[in-house]
């Protein structure tokens, strides 16, 4: 028989090798789901780093990937650095895509300098507004922040469908459900090859939350204030007001990422947008144990996971699920590996 | 007047079944003291065995029982995760709906526009001959019937037999438990895995007697509606029906709008539900102030030296 000892100290330097060893386990579980339907697991195993990370043109793909899901992980790593399991970021993502869209669809004359700012600023205010109704709900009425968030995503994304397919058809689409293509002062333009230039627009928005959380003192109750409601109250710490924070910030920066698909990868707004990557900035945050920095090594892995999945797809026919079972084994297989940081086995002894 | 009101709410039976077998599920595996956020992923993944096994061999019974084994192993996964190597239980559930919806969509692709025979309507004899509860309720397929007597079973279950008070021991005050000589762990696994089985049933619901067939996605939140429910039935099976039903009651009244052709667009009446979700549970807490909860629901079991 085996036995659950807890180690004296946490495993020093062990976390590189827990996240190796779970991505081996999952990628070998879902190499094994690939062999049993009759496909060729190695080749599989090599059309997915081929298609993420092997060429100039793939390695564009992932970082396009990379951009949005960067920002929504960090939303969902801070409000889980609180308890606070927001897992809206989908619904958000959504709402700042319709704020966007809105903008750009209302004021097509506007120049860029303006309507790009005005643009952001609709998508912010409709994912923080997103966002803020949950928090408000648990606050004061003590909903759990769980439901009301995912149920959130669905209306949210039901109101995206909505207006696509009413209000905001583009009439010349032949009955597609898409808007109108944005004016050219409505999208983001490219920066180097494919990428855009919301890659700046993430590299500000993790360096001011990093300088945030490291640097202030609210920053600092928000890393504290994991402990909770009671132990926040001694400490003096105003939790009701970290906790409707850190749900906004997670919701401008969803609905910024929201905002980015539609400006800058598609110019017009239409249903496919919604490829799931509120759900996937889980498994982000929880693969960088909710570090801001860590953030972006995770988004890029996983959003090249999402680029070789296409490429499976592609070649081999594999369903688009896929993906999904590997980020949920992913996932499944990290927490319980994190195990090996406090425990270890050992043999009983009679 | 009533033959407009009858159908809907036979319908609205149909579509609370799926929903009370799920919220019995998880109201079981959180009154022992885990939370299960995968019960979406549990659900779907029934609903895709008990299609496939119900086309393999032509037994609906066979795939129902397939459907339960189904969700079952998943929430072994869940236990393995919580119960063993101590992890977060939030995330946990929400990496096993991930893994679930995924898998079953992977599995299911090949079945997509087929269909099995399932469970077609059985009248009760003498039952169904009531005025109005005749039409409503002993108009409906075995599971439905199956689904009567279970809210019964889960309650005296938990109320008169020992297992029942162990399980809630263990959910309430697992130190407690262990010192009385019980086995706070085993009972949790019994706990997820005996709830997980009953959401599974709910998924075969979904696909062998609600429709006959099998797409991605068939389940549509309804798991984590039940997961709501549990909240808003304050862990207790009674509420649990009437939650279910109300549910059930929102959907038939939107799919017969829908059918009579109303001049509301399908997905702002789509909405309906996951709206509902929200306010039932807010209404609800606001009146009884997570009364019910299990103390020691999602707080992990230390090891032991």
């Amino acid at each position: 028989m085996l036995r659950v000892v807890k180690r004296q100290e946490p495993l020093k330097g062990g976390t590189p090798l827990i996240v190796v060893g779970a991505l081996a386990l999952s990628l070998g579980i879902s190499m094994l789901l690939l062999a049993a339907q009759g496909k060729p697991a190695p080749r599989g195993l090599f059309l997915l780093w081929d298609g993420a990370f092997a060429h100039v043109h793939s390695l564009e793909d992932t970082v396009l990937k990379a951009i949005p899901l960067y920002l929504c992980s960090l939303g969902v790593a801070v409000a889980f650095r609180m308890q606070v399991w927001n897992i809206g970021a989908e619904g958000q993502f959504a709402l700042g895509a319709i704020g966007a869209t809105w903008a750009a669809l209302h004021f097509p004359d506007l120049p860029a300098p303006l309507l790009l700012p005005l643009m952001f600023a609709c998508a912010g205010v409709a994912g923080g507004v997103w966002a803020l109704v949950p928090a408000l709900l648990r606050l004061r009425l003590r909903v759990n922040e769980i439901i009301s968030t995912l149920m959130l995503n669905y209306i949210g994304i039901l109101l995206l469908d909505y207006l696509v397919y009413g209000p905001w058809k583009d009439p010349t689409s032949f009955g597609f459900p898409l808007t109108r293509e944005f004016s050219p002062a409505a999208q983001i333009g490219r920066m180097i090859g494919r990428i855009h230039w919301g890659i700046l627009l993430c590299a500000a928005v993790g360096l001011a939350l990093a300088v945030f959380l490291k640097r202030t003192r609210t920053g600092f109750e928000i890393m504290a204030g994991g402990a909770g409601a009671r132990a926040a109250r001694y400490a003096h710490m105003p939790y009701g007001f970290l906790v409707g924070l850190v749900m906004v910030l997670c919701g401008v920066a969803s609905g910024w990422a929201g905002s980015l698909e539609v400006s800058a990868t598609l110019g017009r707004l239409q249903p496919s947008i919604m490829a799931g990557y509120g759900y996937t900035a889980i498994v982000v945050a929880w693969l960088a144990r909710l570090r801001i920095t860590h953030i972006a090594f995770y988004a890029f892995l996983l959003a090249g996971f999402r680029v070789g999945v296409e490429n499976l797809q592609l070649e081999l026919q594999v369903p688009h699920a896929f993906g999904g079972i590997m980020e949920g084994l992913i996932l499944l297989s990290v927490l319980a590996g994190q195990f090996f940081q406090n425990y270890r086995f050992r043999r009983a002894e009679g | 007047m009533l033959e407009l009101a009858l159908p809907i709410l036979a319908a609205t039976v149909q579509s609370g079944t799926p929903i009370l077998y799920a919220t019995l599920g998880e109201m079981l595996t959180e009154r022992s003291g885990v939370l299960n956020l995968g019960v979406e992923g549990m659900m779907i993944i029934g609903a895709l065995a008990a299609f496939v096994v119900t086309g393999a061999t032509g037994s609906p019974w066979l795939g129902f029982l397939a459907a339960g084994a189904a969700g079952a192993l998943l929430g072994a996964l869940h236990a393995l995760a919580c119960l063993v190597f101590q992890g977060n239980q939030v995330v946990s559930g929400l990496a096993l709906t991930i893994f679930g919806v995924g898998l079953a969509d992977f599995l299911g692709t090949p079945f997509i526009g087929t269909t099995v025979p399932g469970f077609d309507k059985l009248s009760v004899p003498l039952l169904s001959a009531l005025p109005v509860f005749g039409d409503i309720f002993f108009r409906q397929d075995a599971l439905v019937y199956v689904s009567y007597v279970m809210p019964l079973v889960f309650w005296l279950t938990m109320r008169r037999t020992s297992l029942g008070l162990a399980v809630d021991a263990a959910g309430e005050h697992p130190a407690a438990a262990s010192a009385a000589g019980l086995d706070p762990v085993a009972l949790r696994w019994f706990g997820v895995v005996g709830g997980g089985f009953l959401v599974g049933l709910g998924g075969a619901y979904l696909s062998l007697a609600y429709t006959h067939l099998w797409t991605s996605g068939m389940t549509a939140g309804r798991g984590w509606i039940a997961v709501a429910l549990v909240i808003f039935a304050f862990w207790r099976p009674g509420r649990a029906v009437f939650g279910a039903y109300l549910f059930g009651g929102i959907m038939a009244f939107q799919l017969r709008l829908q059918a009579m052709g109303a001049d509301l667009p399908s997905s702002l009446l789509l909405m309906l539900p996951y709206g509902l979700t929200v306010f039932v549970l807010a209404a609800s807490s606001a009146r009884g102030g997570g009364v019910g909860a299990p103390r020691g629901l999602g707080v992990n079991i230390e090891p032991q030296e």
